[in-house]
């Protein structure tokens, strides 16, 4: 027993960066459940809140990868705007179906996003005052695609189910489990599974290639963490409605952006430009190719943003967008991204917005003064970049 | 017997749970220059920081004592007001600021509230004076200056607070041997001027020039004190402290004659500074055969890198004319990928700043040039990856727990094996060595010539960037030598000493 607390102290200590976010949402939301009776943790609760994560979320993942490679980007809260706006005005106005308009408005965003990256790689301009400029134009578009009446209702009941909608569940098992969504119940069970399976697989090659791994106490510790987490929200979106679109639209965007980032050449080209990019242009890295493509993946994430947004408030309104792009950064940085270029992780990065979507809806719940939100949301911010910064000089 | 002017006493410090100090011990007469030696990683500089105050008292154990008097530094400010000023290594000016505002950045002289400009530049010529640089106007932005003149307004800045005891960290390791000669000549003037010197060094040849004692340290022990006014000392000997063993071949013995295939060549090569105009490097004429080794030797700004870059795809976009061959075919590459493509890999002489990816793990940074060879269509294949980082760890003894660890955390001499073998790794015909054993101690150093034995066996072509004369007369099969841009001589390496080259290359 005297070994375990002394495993568990060293791993707490040792992986206190990957962990403290992890702590601190459930300390969140321990909070918030106590103070509002319990009203935080129910199930159309919970499932609000993944659902206003969703088009911040999608945002913070791109900008992990802008800020990884040194830059930022200020003008995808408006261009997400903009972009939802165009998507209402062709399935409104033009009779788009709900994908011709969304493929439409991905591509813009790409279009976008290369225009950013242009600017920052062959003229040399600090993306910060490239973007700004985006930042302007595109808060000027949206005016002027929601034409100045403000609101445009969206009829298409296909988009809108994206924001509102949930996946079906397995037909013919009325009677069984009455009041649970089954497929979600089941895709859970199966994700935890599968996360342990792995988990399993890749301490064997650890111990295999005579890596030191983690004590098997704390690796167990770890694997009942994980499950427990999961399977509890598996438990809760099921007792709701289940998984939403939203979540599996993310979850699919996050998994990619996870699976370029770890496991391809493009991922390990992006984090060498961050880290150093005399050094990636020395070793034979486009360090241009690099600059655009992450701008043109985060101007389409920007249009998945304006659509997810869009489709959630069934309509496009002049204020859509505003202050996102700053959310979005927000939610990186809790999520560890360093500003010094070369660290971040995108999945760290979705649970930061998490953190900043939680906080937000706790403090709605409570009915806590706006002003007093902000000013919250602001400490939280500050905290949690002074305990990146303060933990990374210690490991130095 | 003198009270020495600076004392210190059985220094303990350590890192964590790392030691790096030991129960050290230094003692520094009055206006003498006393030289610290050893390996990297022997606890020079961590010694220097704390007689400096930037490890503060209470971060340490042992004692301090100026003239005999005990005191405890608490910040750099409690040192200098002691009358201790330390040059770092890495020189420390604001590169937009002119240089009287950095001479006195800290430090201004004012009137009431406001600076008074007028008097620090004079102050400025005064001080530029003493140190034999009035030939840098103080109204100069310092990023205008040269690194050894940059370095002289850091002593004329040090100067300023009229020191006791100036440190100086390594400084010539980024200056040119005429441009080191010049400082080690200004050292010796300030001594006489009654400025104790405590000068840090790796290149035991200014030691010997310089020194009027002498402290080794190693792996964080005082191992050696010589006073040269009683006892002399050679290299030799001093060496033998500093590695705890006789190094009685600082070059290992050729191994392979080159053979008479001619791999890479350029003909008129230019390389030209788009900005000014300036040619970075003139008409060069330079071959390399198959197994052969060739010593390229130029001191500070004669464009050795200018043009081993403008031969690796030119990254830094100079504008480049001339021809280039790859056994015997002409080739142009736009970008250094294209060279890595046709089998050609510069080693750039900036392992941190331009190398290595120092936040990035030794697999990850070996592999980065050549990520094609570990991935399957565009997907890595760690195992592969693992597996490739392990061998080069193995064949180039790479000193490290595993392949996961990170390259910031590696002495110096081994994070340079890891820059070798990212260029192994891409499987280079030519390989261009820019200054490959900069910064790091004798032992590495050794180890680095066997492996460049060792490739040039192998077959590969081999074109040595350096200015440090032994290196290049020691390892050479046959030696070009530049000067301000252009190839002033070319000499096959028994034809070459040390006067020779010298004189091709301050032609």
């Amino acid at each position: 027993m005297n070994s375990f607390g002394q495993h568990l102290k060293k791993f707490l200590v040792e992986n206190i960066r990957d962990y403290a976010m992890f702590l601190a949402l459930l300390a969140i939301m321990v909070v918030f459940t106590v103070l509002s009776g319990g009203n935080f943790l129910s199930p159309v609760n919970i499932s609000n809140l993944i659902d206003q994560t969703g088009y911040l979320g999608v945002l913070s993942i791109g900008e992990t990868l802008v800020i990884v490679i040194r830059h930022v980007d200020l003008s995808v809260g408006f261009l997400s705007g903009f972009l939802g706006a165009v998507a209402a005005n062709l399935m409104q106005f033009s009779h788009f179906g709900a994908l011709p308009a969304i493929l439409v408005v991905l591509a813009l965003g790409g279009l976008a996003g290369l225009l950013n990256g242009s600017m920052v790689a062959y003229l040399n301009i600090p993306s910060f005052i490239a973007t700004l400029a985006g930042w302007m134009a595109y808060r000027g578009a949206l005016l002027l695609a929601t034409r100045g009446m403000g609101t445009i209702i969206i009829s298409n009941k296909t988009f809108n189910a994206i924001g509102n909608g949930y996946i079906p569940d397995i037909p013919g098992l009325k009677n069984f489990l009455p009041g649970y969504h089954k497929l979600t119940l089941l895709l859970g069970i199966i994700a935890v599974i599968a996360i342990i399976y792995s988990s399993i697989a890749n301490r064997r090659r650890q111990i295999k290639r005579g890596f030191e791994p983690l004590p098997m106490d704390m690796f167990i510790l770890e694997m009942v963490f994980i499950s427990a987490g999961l399977l509890y929200l598996t438990y809760e979106l099921a007792a709701y409605r289940g998984i939403s679109w939203t979540l599996l639209i993310v979850l699919l965007v996050t998994f990619l952006f996870y699976f370029i980032t770890e496991r391809t050449v493009l991922g390990r080209h992006i984090y060498a430009v961050g880290g150093n990019p005399e050094a990636a242009e020395l070793s034979g890295i486009n360090v241009r190719n690099v600059i655009l493509i992450v701008f043109t993946a985060m101007g389409m994430l920007a249009g998945l943003s304006g659509v997810l947004f869009a489709s959630r408030l069934q309509s496009a309104t002049t204020t859509a967008g505003t202050m996102f792009e700053l959310y979005a950064i927000a939610g990186a940085y809790i999520g560890g991204v360093s500003a010094a270029g070369g660290v971040g992780k995108v999945i760290n990065s979705l649970i930061g917005a998490f953190v900043m979507q939680t906080l937000t809806n706790g403090m709605l719940l409570l009915g806590v003064d706006v002003s007093l939100q902000y000013i919250i949301l602001g400490v939280v911010l500050a905290v949690a970049v002074i305990f990146d910064v303060a933990t990374r000089a210690r490991v130095r | 017997m003198d009270t020495p002017l600076i004392e210190l006493r059985n220094i303990n410090k350590s890192f964590g749970e790392v030691q790096v100090l030991f129960d050290v011990n230094l003692s520094v007469k009055k206006g003498e220059i006393h030289c610290l030696v050893g390996e990297n990683g022997a606890g020079k500089s961590t010694l220097m920081k704390i007689l400096s105050g930037v490890y503060p008292y209470g971060q340490y154990s042992g004692e301090i004592l100026i003239e005999g008097h005990p005191v405890q530094f608490h910040n750099i400010s409690d040192s200098e007001k002691a009358g201790i000023s330390i040059i770092y290594q890495e020189l420390s000016m604001v590169p937009e600021m002119t240089v009287y505002e950095n001479i006195f950045l800290g430090n201004e002289i004012k009137k009431g509230t406001v600076v008074d400009t007028e008097a620090e530049i004079q102050r400025s010529i005064e001080l530029l004076k003493a140190v034999r640089a009035d030939y840098i106007r103080p109204s100069s932005k310092v990023k205008e200056l040269s690194v050894s003149m940059q370095q002289l307004v850091e002593i004329a800045k040090a100067l300023s607070k009229n020191p006791k005891a100036l440190i100086l960290d390594e400084p010539t390791s980024a200056l040119s041997e005429v441009e080191s000669e010049n400082l080690l000549n200004l050292l010796t003037e300030l001594k006489k001027q009654g400025v104790t010197i405590i000068l840090i060094s790796h290149r035991l040849k200014e030691v010997m020039q310089v020194a009027d004692a002498i402290t080794v340290l190693r792996d964080g022990h005082t191992v050696a004190y010589f006073d040269r006014a009683k006892e002399d000392v050679d290299e030799a000997t001093i060496i033998k402290h500093m590695v705890g063993r006789e190094i009685t071949n600082l070059y290992p013995p050729k191994i392979a004659e080159p053979t008479d295939e001619i791999v890479f060549e350029v003909k008129n090569w230019n390389a030209i500074d788009p900005k000014t105009g300036r040619y970075l490097v003139k008409d060069a004429n330079l071959y390399v055969k198959k197994g052969e080794i060739v010593g390229l030797f130029g001191l500070i700004g004669a464009g050795r890198t200018e043009l081993g870059l403008s031969i690796f795809g030119n990254p830094y976009k100079y504008t480049v004319q001339g021809e280039m061959y790859l056994h015997g075919k002409p080739v142009h590459f736009r970008s250094p990928t294209e060279a890595i493509r046709n089998g050609v890999f510069y080693l750039t002489e900036d392992r941190k700043e331009r190398g290595l990816i120092l936040i990035d793990s030794i697999r990850k940074n070996i592999s980065l040039a050549n990520l094609v060879a570990v991935s399957h269509g565009s997907i890595l294949d760690d195992a592969r990856e693992i597996d490739v980082a392990e061998n080069f760890v193995q064949n180039l003894s790479i000193k490290t727990r595993n392949v996961e660890e990170k390259v910031l955390t590696l002495s110096g001499g081994t994070q340079q094996k890891v820059l070798v073998a990212k260029g192994l790794f891409t499987e280079p015909e030519v390989l261009i060595l820019d200054e490959p054993t900069r910064g790091i101690d004798v032992g590495a150093k050794y180890e680095i010539y066997t492996l460049i034995r060792q490739l040039a066996k192998e077959g590969k072509a081999i074109l040595l960037i350096s200015s440090e004369l032994p290196e290049i007369l020691g390892m050479s099969d046959r030696i070009y030598v530049m000067g301000r841009g252009r190839i002033t001589g070319e000499l096959p390496a028994d034809k070459a000493d040390q006067e020779t080259v010298m004189t091709y290359a301050i032609d």
